[in-house]
């Protein structure tokens, strides 16, 4: 078992790449707001679903409950998003 | 043909036993109904909201995020080893996921003292009342998966964990996964959503 190997490790390393993204660079005032937390958010949500499916396994769960668990990062980031833009 | 549908579903499982499942999914449905929460409150004063969050330290919220994720893949890790039998090297995993637990705590411990050296409480307004609210929640969830974590190391180092008797660290695990996919949503809330 070679760890360099294993798909958890590529998933592991793929985060960190998105969290360096969005902590370093869409925080920056480079973008504008609604780019930035758009994007911020997005990731996250892509982020989540990695953890779900990969770290918690649940890409081999029983589909009822693949979707629930699926359907979380997608009505969090919905929420952030939606009150985000409804803020004046 | 029905014979195959049914082994897939079948073959379909949780990791764990189901209890654990429901109490990770009330604890996201909790967590859903605080980041709504927060951001109800967000909408009747931005402008306090996004004066507070510029006094946070993104770092901190960055490298903590860095951290976690660490975690999570070191417990993974663990438990693709207990799968394959490879049992000398689950308790180093197990070992590299609680002290990663460890340090999260100290890097929170490090954030809260400062908050509090410079005059920021949970009373000084608003938005430190949520700081310190999801932070604090989460944080008690790290303390307790920590706690847990080295429990499973102390009986990994025993050998105690096989392919055949896994449902204690796969519902550790899965607890842990939790405690990083909160931290996952809870960050940028905090730290880097701008106002518009």
């Amino acid at each position: 078992m070679s760890v360099l190997r294993e798909r958890i490790t590529m998933v592991w390393l793929g985060l960190v790449v998105l969290t360096c993204v969005t902590t370093w660079g869409l925080s920056k005032d480079l973008f504008s707001p609604a780019v930035a937390v758009v994007g911020i958010f997005l990731i996250a949500a892509v982020k989540a679903r990695f953890v779900i499916l990969d770290f918690m396994e649940l890409a081999h769960a029983p589909i009822p409950v693949r979707v629930a668990f699926e359907a979380w990062p997608v009505v969090v980031s919905a929420i952030n998003l939606g009150f985000w833009f409804a803020t004046p | 043909m029905k014979a195959a549908t049914a082994d897939r579903v079948k073959s379909r499982r949780l990791p764990g036993v189901d209890g654990v499942w429901v109490a990770i999914g009330a604890d996201s449905v909790i967590f859903a109904i605080l980041f709504l929460t927060f951001m109800q409150d967000r909408l009747k004063d931005p402008a306090l909201f996004e004066a507070s969050r510029h006094t946070l330290n993104m770092n901190f919220g960055g490298i903590d995020t860095l951290i976690l994720l660490t975690s999570s893949w070191s417990v993974a890790l663990a438990i693709q080893a207990i799968k394959r039998d490879l049992v000398d090297r689950v308790p180093r995993y197990v070992l590299g996921a609680a002290l990663t637990g460890l340090l999260f705590m100290v890097s929170k411990s490090i954030e809260y003292f400062q908050k509090f050296a410079e005059g920021l409480t949970p009373a000084t307004n608003a938005f430190y009342m949520w700081y310190f609210t999801l932070t604090g929640i989460h944080l008690l969830h790290v303390v307790f998966g920590t706690s847990l974590l080295t429990y499973v190391w102390i009986n990994s180092r025993r050998g105690t964990y096989t392919s055949s008797n896994r449902v204690v660290p796969e519902c550790v695990a899965s607890y842990w996964h939790l405690v990083d996919l909160l931290w996952i949503v809870i960050f940028p809330l905090l730290y880097l959503m701008k106002a518009a």
